[in-house]
C-alpha cells in the first residue's frame, strides 16, 4: 500500500513538473504549424513537422552570426573575470593593510547599485574615453566585454575572497621559501585549489552574460555585432504578428541554453546554490 | 622587499580595479552630479546646473508615482508567489520520491532562459493560447488576453516572474532543507507531531537563513525587473505595467530628460538599498541558532 502510494506520488510529481514546463511545449509545437493551424488550435501537436519556419527565422535573426557573437562575448567575459578576479581576491586576502581593506570594501559596497543608476553616466564615460583616448569602447565587442568584466567584478571578488580565506597559507609560504615568485605561487599552487569556486563564478557569469539584454542594447548599434538577446528583440519588433515564425525563432534561442543545461547541470545547480548562499 | 611586495600587489589587483573604477565607481559619482543638472543628452547642448530642481520635478511626476505603485504591488505579489511556489517545490523534491531529480531539473529550467525571451513566450500564451482556451472551455472570464487589461497585465507579469524565479528559490531552499538533521524530524515524528507541526515548528524556523536569501533575491530581482517588462507588456496598456526601471529608461533615453532621469535613478538606488537592507535585518533577527 505504501509502495503504491509512493509510486503514484512520483508520477504526480513528474506530471506537475511537465505541466510547469507547458509554455515550452506551446512554443515548440507552434513553431512547426502553419498560421491557419496555429489559430485553429494553439495547443495541439502539429500535423507535420516542417522546418520551414525555423529556416526563415534563422535567416531573419541572422542566427549563426548572433550565436557566434554571444558565444564570443560570453567566453571572453568569463575568462577575464576568472583570471582578474581570482588574482585580485588572492592579493586582497593575503595583504593585510588599509589599502587592501579599502579596495575590498569598494567591491562589496557597490553590489547593491542597480544597473539603471549607472547606465547613462557609464555611456558618458565610455564616450569620453572614445573621443579623448581614442579607444573604441562603444559599438565594439571589446568595449562590451570590458564593461561586463567591470560589472561582474564585485560578486566574483566576493566569492573568491570568501573561498581563499579558508585555504591555509602554509603551502604558499613554503613555495615562496623555495624561491617561487608571487606569480608562480598563484598560478601553480593557489589557482588549481580554486577549482570549485572558479566553476561557480564561471557558471554565474555565463548565465548573466548570455542573458543580458540592456547593456548590449546600449553599446552595440551595428547589426553585425548583435547578440542573441538583441537579435530576438529586433526580430520581434519587425515581425511580431507572425507567431509561428516567432515561436521558431524563440525555440532556436533556447536550444543553446538547453544544451548547456544538459551538459553542465550538476555544476549549474551547485553553482547557483553556492553563489546565492555565500 | 617591501617595495617588491607593493609592486606585486599592484600587478595583481590594478587591472581589475581599474576596469571596475571606470565602469562602476566613476559612473556612480558623476551620476550623482548629473542628477543636479538639466541636459537633453546632445553633446553640443549646454548642461545647466539646476540644484535640486530635478528631484522636485519628480515629486510632481504622476507617471513616476504610478510606476512606483506598480513596482510595489508587483514586488509584494511576486515575493509571495515566488517563495510559496519555490518552497513547495523544494519540499516536494526532497520527499524522497523516485522522480525527484527529474522534477528538480525541470522546475529549474526556466531560470536559465533570459527574461526577454521568457516574456515573448508568455506574450504568445496570454494573447493566443489563452484566447483559444477561453473559446474551447467557455471560461472566458479567466482565459482572455490578459495583456490588454490594465489590471490583469500586472498579474501576467507576476506569473512570468514567478515562473522564472520559483526554480531558483527552490534550489536555495533545497540547500537549506538538506542542512536540517533527519534525526530532529524523526524524533518529532515519534513524539507524534503532525506533518504541519513538524513543518512550522522545526523546518521553517531552521530554514530562516534560506528565507533571508530567497527574500533578498526575489525583492531585489522584482524591484529591478526590466527585461520581462519590456518583452511582455512594454509598460502597457497605458503605463499600467510600467515599472521603476522602465520609467527611468524612458525618461532618459525616450524623452531625453537626462537630468530628471538620473535623479530618478539615484532615488531608485536609495530605495533598493533601503528596502533590501531592511529586509535582511528583519529576517536575520528571526534566524535561530541550532
Amino acid at each position: 500500500m505504501r509502495r503504491t502510494s509512493k509510486a503514484i506520488a512520483s508520477i504526480l510529481l513528474a506530471l506537475l513538473a511537465l505541466i510547469f514546463l507547458s509554455p515550452i511545449y506551446i512554443m515548440l509545437v507552434n513553431s512547426f504549424k502553419t498560421r491557419a493551424e496555429l489559430y485553429n488550435n494553439a495547443l495541439a501537436l502539429p500535423e507535420s513537422f516542417s522546418l520551414q519556419y525555423f529556416e526563415s527565422a534563422m535567416k531573419k535573426m541572422n542566427f549563426l552570426t548572433v550565436l557566434g557573437n554571444s558565444t564570443f562575448v560570453t567566453v571572453l567575459t568569463v575568462i577575464f573575470v576568472v583570471i582578474l578576479s581570482s588574482m585580485t581576491a588572492w592579493m586582497l586576502v593575503r595583504t593585510d593593510n588599509k589599502l587592501s581593506k579599502l579596495m575590498f570594501m569598494a567591491f562589496i559596497s557597490t553590489m547593491l547599485i542597480p544597473f539603471q543608476t549607472l547606465m547613462m553616466p557609464l555611456m558618458q564615460v565610455m564616450d569620453w574615453i572614445r573621443t579623448n583616448l581614442h579607444i573604441p569602447m562603444l559599438n565594439t565587442h571589446g568595449g562590451l566585454i570590458f564593461m561586463n568584466v567591470g560589472f561582474h567584478a564585485s560578486i566574483a571578488v566576493f566569492l573568491y575572497h570568501g573561498f581563499i580565506k579558508s585555504i591555509p597559507i602554509a603551502l604558499e609560504e613554503a613555495a615562496t621559501l623555495d624561491g617561487c615568485s608571487k606569480f608562480g605561487v598563484f598560478w601553480r599552487i593557489v589557482f588549481p585549489m580554486l577549482k570549485t569556486i572558479t566553476i561557480t563564478v564561471a557558471i554565474l557569469d555565463v548565465i548573466s552574460t548570455w542573458n543580458d539584454y540592456l547593456l548590449p542594447s546600449l553599446t552595440l548599434s551595428d547589426k553585425g555585432l548583435r547578440t542573441i538577446q538583441l537579435s530576438t528583440f529586433y526580430f520581434f519588433g519587425e515581425f511580431t504578428i507572425v507567431w509561428n515564425q516567432a515561436m521558431a525563432g524563440l525555440t532556436l534561442t533556447i536550444i543553446p541554453v538547453v544544451i548547456f543545461y544538459a551538459v553542465a547541470q550538476k555544476y549549474i545547480i551547485k553553482g547557483i546554490a553556492e553563489g546565492a548562499v555565500k | 622587499m617591501k617595495r617588491k611586495d607593493r609592486l606585486w600587489f599592484g600587478l595583481f589587483t590594478m587591472p581589475l580595479f581599474l576596469i571596475f573604477t571606470t565602469v562602476v565607481i566613476i559612473p556612480f559619482i558623476i551620476g550623482i552630479a548629473y542628477s543636479f543638472i538639466s541636459w537633453d543628452g546632445i553633446p553640443a547642448n549646454p548642461k545647466v546646473f539646476v540644484g535640486l530642481d530635478n528631484y522636485v520635478t519628480i515629486f510632481h511626476d504622476q507617471r513616476f508615482f504610478t510606476s512606483a505603485g506598480n513596482t510595489i504591488k508587483f514586488t509584494l505579489l511576486a515575493l509571495i508567489s515566488v517563495n510559496l511556489l519555490g518552497l513547495t517545490f523544494s519540499l516536494l523534491v526532497t520527499s524522497g520520491l523516485r522522480t525527484s531529480k527529474l522534477a528538480r531539473t525541470l522546475f529549474f529550467m526556466p531560470n536559465l532562459i533570459g527574461g526577454l525571451i521568457l516574456g515573448y513566450i508568455w506574450k504568445f500564451i496570454f494573447t493566443d493560447a489563452f484566447k483559444f482556451l477561453g473559446g474551447q472551455t467557455g471560461l472566458d472570464g479567466i482565459f482572455f488576453n490578459w495583456l490588454i487589461n490594465p489590471n490583469f497585465a500586472l498579474y501576467a507579469l507576476v506569473i512570468v516572474f514567478t515562473w522564472q524565479m520559483a526554480g531558483y528559490t527552490m534550489i536555495i531552499y533545497i540547500a537549506g532543507l538538506q542542512g536540517i538533521p533527519d534525526e530532529l524530524l524523526e524524533a518529532a515524528k515519534v513524539d507524534g507531531a503532525s506533518l504541519w507541526h513538524r513543518l512550522t515548528k522545526i523546518t521553517f524556523p531552521l530554514l530562516m537563513p534560506s528565507f533571508t536569501i530567497c527574500f533578498f533575491m526575489t525583492l531585489s530581482g522584482a524591484f529591478k525587473i526590466y527585461d520581462v517588462n519590456l518583452s511582455l507588456t512594454n509598460g502597457g496598456p497605458v503605463h499600467s505595467t510600467e515599472m521603476f526601471a522602465m520609467n527611468i529608461f524612458n525618461e532618459i533615453f525616450g524623452y531625453g530628460h537626462y537630468g530628471i532621469g538620473q535623479a530618478k535613478a539615484i532615488l531608485f538606488f536609495l530605495i533598493v538599498a533601503l528596502v533590501t537592507l531592511t529586509q535582511v535585518v528583519i529576517t536575520k533577527k528571526k534566524e535561530v541558532q541550532m
